[in-house]
């Protein structure tokens, strides 16, 4: 360990984020340094290499300025830590941590790592306790359950942030007991967004923690907003023993925030110019997710994904859903048809949702009734193929009849534009639904 | 022996420390991180570490240890859970919590625990690599004792009753212990007499699998699919109700809650073959995605070993990974981490050979003391995209014997398993066809045979259908489609969670023929000149 911080001027060459030093006594992988421009602004900066006494260090922040020469890096021998605090409830801050609410900034009781440290598959409790979104094609078909990662996968201009904001405003986390609070991490938003999403918060009830990269601010910072977002949510699930939902959006930014500042590092591309390393480090964040066992408190996540041209095969959705325990997909067809939340449940998939549901959890009937609205909505899907080629005139009845419960189901169930409905009444709208078309439940 | 850290680069760091061999096992840092020498030149030499680097620094210290990364083989593996290097999970949480920090040493065998040892060999007996020394009870299994490499030797003393591993065993001539456990660097495959074809099948319970494609014991096989086509849903049914002795089950680059749903539900589940509980033929190792990528890309080769050491006590053996693509991602992450030139979509250009010589530690063989062992490997593969033109997938073609293609279509209309029927092969599927016809049924190829038929013309027909309305269809036509839509949907698809998870070859066989007895009964009312939906009321009168 140093005493003292270690500063040099040796700046070697400046590219980017990214400065070349020489020189250097020790330095540490991942150690926080700062840098100091000729016009005396202060900057961030972090370890990258290290190569005998030259340095790579990466810039979180506004490179303009900075020179060869009189540009100084101030070296302190630390990691970067996250000041934590149960005070930070209820403020906002902005991707590198710090007020943005023009309030002081709160006094720490700890620090850790923002890297976190992964969960001992040993240590993890099973997700299967019950979250009531309120909205029937999640609650009913693609069950979401505590400690669980389930991404809401996207296209440009549907209504995600509608959907998440009821599901903000309608979730019923824990049943009574213990304290939920949510965990909202916005990178490279826009001034529209943002705007719409603090005043959903601002109408909860419950707690919010709020990290904020604006689309204007530092691309690094939109690579720390998630791992601030997640360090604080560890610290409130596990040392607070709160349950605590963790919104990120969006994930594209993310991305193509990692893969702005991987191409500035020179590594190799993988897939559509994305580092071949994305798929780890989208599971550094998506796996800090999870209960613990013997212990209160749950991290669950809801990452927004915009699919890039609505393909679901693009590196990010597609890495995603390897990472993920399901997927809620949206769909371009029922936003035109005026259907909200447009959710399209055949390729959505909740893979945790066997254990959350049932007798005890949800009711005993939710399997049944939730395996047969799938099979018959799937069906009517098909039959939509056949009516196009030979006409609803040249169907025989039955066919018809399942063309005629796929659209109302895609209206009544899927669809519910106000108003939250429990976990009951979307069951009875299922099996009502069924019996309306003499449909049997097997 | 310490040299100090001359850089840094990812999980990659570069040393000073001289007369280290290759893949020798280094401790990096004040952290005594596990690291294992991947490049020598003349002044420096390169080492992959197995945790996280955050926070090493220039100088700080590098050791050699003078053995290559190895696993502790002996008594008390199995029902256990390790990670990539093979420290136990369970003990890990003991000691630091639930979250894994870094640079802790502990042993994968719990060195106190008394074993009752009984020996097989007596004073004056000679005792070479391989051969077996005595045996313990590990739960239902009689776990051979094989003396590893330099444990040889002529018996002068050998004990018996409770001995831990941390005492011996008895005396060799000279002086020398006889020990119960050894060490084995698991990058090397472990010896044997003699390697036979695969032989016999393995029964999965799958129907799809052990009707349509078939895997040997001693075979490989790969499941590739895109996310949402149930490929660890299937791996791990596969576990649960394999006809093996032992099952090795590696969580690779895979999800954490995952692994915690499938360690809760084994613990409550019977072996459906001996009705012991599950886990006592189970070993697990995990390496959860956010967990050190280069232990990532150990986990396999560790697990393998363990694999390995219970073929050579003549048990059969599975060994099932998910996903060997977090492997090839792994190595391709360290590929560039050391700058090699890269191949394919990045990955090096060594991951075929790499694959093909992990891919032929599975077989059947006469082990060293001369019992007949197999490994069968089970792998699953996650294609970017659901794309099989990437050169994982590609690499596995060429060395596996089966092929079992996980469709995202079907997975969408909730077919599971999604096994695709006309993409998936299976090479071992003659073979075995012979051996289900001599075992179960002679009818087995016959029904095989027109199952298929059943299935490829109602393929051709659905186009037809599509134009002309099913009602359009001949009545033979609209039968045999019948009978195919039977196929897929009770018989090929199977629900994991439910009581039909599991089908033995006797029910699959008598699944398969009460389809095709429906089928020809109304073919025969159909040739009679009764028109299919009468056919079909007398049929099911309701």
């Amino acid at each position: 360990m140093r005493r003292s911080e270690h500063v040099y001027r040796s700046i070697s060459s400046i590219s980017g984020q990214l400065i070349f030093l020489q020189g250097v006594v020790s330095a540490r992988i991942g150690e926080v340094v700062t840098v100091t421009a000729p016009h005396g602004l202060k900057m961030d900066a972090e370890v990258l290499e290290i190569e005998g006494e030259n340095v790579l260090i990466e810039v979180f922040g506004e490179t303009r300025g900075l020179d060869i020469g009189r540009t100084s890096v101030a070296f302190g021998d630390t990691v970067r830590l996250v000041p934590l605090s149960s005070d930070m409830i209820g403020r906002i801050f902005n991707g590198s941590l710090s007020p943005a609410d023009d309030m002081p900034m709160f006094i720490p009781e700890q620090w850790r790592p923002i890297t976190g440290a992964p969960m001992n598959p040993a240590a993890r409790a099973r997700p299967e306790e019950f979250i009531e979104t309120g909205y029937s094609v999640i609650d009913g078909l693609n069950t979401l359950v505590k400690g669980q990662k389930l991404p809401v996968f996207s296209c440009a201009g549907l209504p995600s942030k509608e959907l998440v904001s009821g599901i903000l405003k309608n979730s019923r986390l824990s049943k009574g007991e213990g304290d939920f609070v949510v965990v909202f991490a916005a990178l490279g938003l826009t001034f529209h967004e943002y705007s719409y999403y603090m005043k959903v918060l601002g109408e909860m009830k419950t707690g919010f923690v709020a990290v904020i990269n604006s689309a204007e601010e530092p691309v690094m910072e939109r690579l720390l907003a998630p791992r601030f977002a997640l360090t604080i949510a560890e610290y409130l699930a596990f040392e607070k023993e709160m349950d605590v939902l963790v919104i990120i959006t969006d994930m594209t930014n993310y991305c193509d925030a990692l893969r702005e500042i991987s191409t500035a590092r020179e590594e190799l591309p993988g897939r559509r110019g994305y580092p071949g390393y994305m798929y780890s480090d989208l599971a550094s964040l998506f796996e800090r997710a999870g209960r613990l066992k013997g212990q209160k408190g749950s991290v669950t996540m809801l990452p927004v994904v915009t699919m890039p041209e609505d393909d679901i095969t693009h590196p990010i959705p597609d890495l995603t859903g390897y990472i993920t325990e399901g997927q809620i997909v949206l769909s371009r067809e029922l936003h035109r048809l005026n259907v909200f939340p447009p959710v399209d449940v055949l390729p959505s998939l909740s893979r945790l949702m066997q254990k959350g549901i049932g007798k005890d959890r949800t009711r005993e009937d939710h399997r049944k009734i939730s395996n047969n609205l799938f099979k018959y909505y799937a069906r009517g899907r098909d039959m939509r193929r056949l009516e196009a080629i030979v006409g609803r005139d040249g169907m025989p009845e039955k066919d018809i009849r399942m063309l005629d419960f796929a659209d109302l189901f895609e209206r009544e169930f899927v669809g519910q534009a106000s108003g939250r409905r429990g976990i009951g009444e979307t069951l009875d709208i299922g099996i009502g639904l069924m019996k309306r078309f003499s449909l049997e439940v097997t | 022996m310490t040299g100090k850290i001359l850089g840094i680069s990812g999980p990659t760091i570069s040393t000073d420390l001289k007369g280290l061999s290759l893949y020798e096992r280094v401790y990096v840092g004040h952290a005594m991180l596990t690291g294992e020498v991947v490049r020598l030149e003349q002044d420096r030499s390169v080492i992959q570490v197995y945790e996280d680097t955050r926070g090493l620094a220039a100088n700080e210290p590098v050791k050699g240890t003078g053995t290559p990364l190895s696993v502790r083989l002996g008594p008390g593996l199995l029902s256990g859970m390790f990670d990539g290097l093979q420290r136990p999970l369970r003990r890990l949480k003991e000691e630091m919590g639930p979250f894994i920090t870094c640079g802790r040493e502990i042993y994968g065998l719990d060195h106190q625990k008394k074993w009752s040892f009984s020996p097989s060999v007596k004073g004056g007996d000679e005792i070479a690599q391989g051969q077996v020394i005595g045996s313990v009870e590990e739960g239902a299994l009689r776990h051979l004792v094989i003396s590893g490499p330099g444990n040889t030797g002529r018996v002068l003393q050998i004990r018996e009753g409770e001995i831990s591993l941390d005492e011996p065993l008895g005396t060799y001539d000279g002086g020398g212990m006889i020990v119960g456990c050894h060490e084995w660097p698991v990058r090397l495959a472990r010896p044997y007499r003699k390697k036979f074809a695969p032989a016999g099948p393995l029964v999965t319970g799958q129907r799809s699998i052990d009707f349509l494609f078939p895997v040997a014991k001693g075979g490989t096989a790969i499941f590739p699919g895109g996310f949402g086509t149930g490929k660890t849903i299937l791996e791990q049914a596969i576990a649960k109700f394999a006809d093996v002795d032992v099952v090795v089950y590696v969580g690779c680059g895979e999800r954490g809650n995952e692994m915690a749903e499938m360690i809760e539900e084994f613990e409550g589940l019977k072996d459906p073959w001996t009705g012991r509980p599950l886990m006592e033929r189970t070993i697990l190792v995990v390496n959860t995605s956010n967990m050190p990528v280069a232990a990532r890309e150990a986990s396999i080769y560790t697990a393998v070993t363990m694999a390995e050491y219970y073929r050579d006590m003549g048990y059969q053996v599975l060994f099932l990974a998910d996903s060997l693509s977090r492997w090839a991602e792994a190595l391709r992450e360290i590929s560039s981490s050391l700058e090699e030139m890269p191949g394919e979509e990045g990955y090096p250009t060594y991951l075929a050979s790499r694959l093909s010589g992990f891919l032929e530690r599975a077989g059947v063989v006469e082990t060293l003391g001369g019992m007949t062992g197999s490994l069968t490997m089970l792998l699953s593969v996650s294609p970017p995209g659901g794309d099989f033109t990437e050169p994982v997938t590609q690499a596995c073609l060429r060395t596996t014997g089966a092929f079992l293609m996980l469709d995202t279509a079907l997975a969408h209309r909730r077919h599971f398993p999604a096994i695709n029927w006309f993409q998936s092969y299976s090479l071992y599927a003659d073979e075995l066809g012979k051996h289900f016809r001599e075992n179960i049924s002679p009818q087995w190829d016959d029904l095989l045979r027109r199952a298929r038929e059943v299935l490829q013309k109602e393929e051709m027909l659905r186009e037809v259908s599509e134009i002309v309305g099913a009602e359009g269809l001949q009545d033979s036509d609209r039968l045999l489609m019948l009978a195919a839509e039977k196929i897929r949907m009770e018989f090929l698809s199977q629900n994991a969670y439910s009581e039909d998870a599991f089908s033995p070859p006797v029910d699959t066989l008598a699944l398969i023929s009460r389809i095709f007895q429906f089928y020809d009964r109304i073919r025969g009312q159909l040739a009679q000149g009764i028109s299919l939906d009468d056919a079909l009321k007398t049929e099911c009168p309701s």
